[in-house]
């Protein structure tokens, strides 16, 4: 057991946590951000992406302990006074999900595309989603809605 | 997962100190922790060695790139100064995994897991590397043992790799769709005098294809290896590529390395 210190949406937390507390099972079961989604618990499929101290990394590939003192942020913390994100505005707009059981990992990763390249190519937002799966949509509405996204970042 | 003690180490020093039989050495943790959480590797205690400023950064010399263990592999895609001195090097840091995978993902982990797959250990082994640990200092061509073993004692801890800065280097990749590990991937760097042609995902165990190096060294053009026949006896087969593919796509990937050169 240890304590666990971060910084998760712009609000301090402090959870005591067993040493092998995976950072995704942090947020969902110990502050109830259930927004993050585990699917494949392997670090393939990306559901679970969350940006620490600003750089995207998949959540249940990270122990709690291994951040502790990090700034965190998950798809809860892309609003700001209810209203959405443009890059979830446009994944909504152009039908960038059907299940949407993909989408917070692949909306958090895009966000972070945009950090780093803000005029990405149809190829560069395809390489940069490689470590995010989704089973419905086939992808192409992703790429247009990250493009879409870019626009009004 | 089962249950471990986490450590967070201040210096090499500590990380040793700490290290047992049953303990490993934590740093991007992107193989470490699915072992652990697949139940293939448990460990009483782990120790965090990302926090240790001294295993971080790049540095270039005149004949040399050293890169410390801890860094990551964005770092190196990212480094102007890895760019300028082994293109090659970044290129290679930029085709790893996927971008979160990038972000986490350490060079010294990579080396010390020596999948037989990783993008790595065929840059040690083509750039004529020269692992720096807390002990001592290794050769390439000694520390790849076998598969996912390597010439590393217990307790020993990776500090820094030291890449000889080569004539001309190329890495070609032939990834496997899902997990861009190698399928077969091949690094040719042309140094005075010879001619390194390194091989992973071939074998179990990277390795520097001899044959290809000395018709290379004779004549660096991709004719002097074109239709070369490898032994496909001791390479891996399975449902993505047969041993007989995978000979032959060591071959193509060489030719297209030394035309990239």
């Amino acid at each position: 057991m240890g304590k666990i210190s971060l910084e998760v949406n712009g609000r301090k937390v402090e959870k005591e946590a067993s040493d092998n507390t995976l950072l995704s099972t942090f947020l969902r079961e110990h502050l109830q951000l259930t927004g993050t989604h585990i699917g494949c618990d392997t670090s393939q499929c990306g559901a679970c992406v969350v940006h620490v101290d600003g750089n995207s990394l998949k959540s249940c590939t990270a122990l709690a302990a291994d951040v502790n003192g990090s700034k965190v942020t998950t798809i809860e913390g892309l609003e700001t006074n209810g209203k959405m994100h443009p890059m979830q505005e446009a994944f909504k707009k152009l039908h960038g999900l059907q299940c949407g059981f993909c989408t917070p990992g692949m909306v958090m990763s895009a966000v972070d595309l945009l950090q780093k390249n803000k005029k990405p190519s149809d190829t560069e937002i395809r390489d940069w989603l490689e470590g995010n799966i989704c089973r419905c949509t086939g992808y192409q509405n992703i790429v247009a809605a990250v493009k879409e996204a870019a626009t009004k970042m | 997962m089962k249950d471990f003690n986490y450590h967070s180490a201040k210096d090499s020093k500590e990380a040793s100190k700490l290290a047992s039989s049953s303990s490993a050495f934590l740093a991007g943790g992107m193989t470490t922790i699915p072992s652990m959480k697949l139940g293939l590797a448990t460990y009483k205690d782990l120790i965090d060695i990302k926090n240790i400023k001294k295993l971080s950064g790049i540095k270039v010399s005149g004949k040399s790139v050293t890169i410390g263990a801890a860094t990551k592999h964005v770092e190196v895609s990212n480094s102007k100064d890895v760019k300028k001195a082994i293109p090659s090097l970044s290129s290679l840091a930029e085709g790893i995994g996927d971008p979160q995978v990038r972000n986490r993902g350490t060079i010294g982990g990579s080396i010390a897991n020596n999948d037989p797959s990783a993008d790595y250990p065929s840059a040690c082994i083509a750039l004529n590397a020269t692992i720096h640990t807390n002990e001592r200092k290794i050769e390439a061509t000694k520390f790849f043992k076998g598969m996912f073993e390597t010439a590393l004692k217990k307790g020993e801890l990776i500090e820094a790799i030291e890449f000889q800065i080569p004539e001309k280097s190329s890495y070609q990749k032939h990834p496997n769709p899902a997990s861009r590990y190698a399928i077969v991937g091949v690094y040719v760097a042309k140094h005075k005098g010879d001619v390194n042609v390194a091989v992973t995902g071939a074998k179990s165990c990277v390795y520097n294809d001899k044959e290809m190096s000395k018709a290379l060294s004779g004549n660096f053009s991709s004719s002097s290896i074109d239709g070369m026949d490898l032994d496909s006896s001791e390479m891996n087969s399975d449902m993505h590529a047969s041993a007989e593919f995978r000979a032959s796509l060591v071959v193509t990937q060489a030719k297209k390395a030394v035309d990239a050169c």
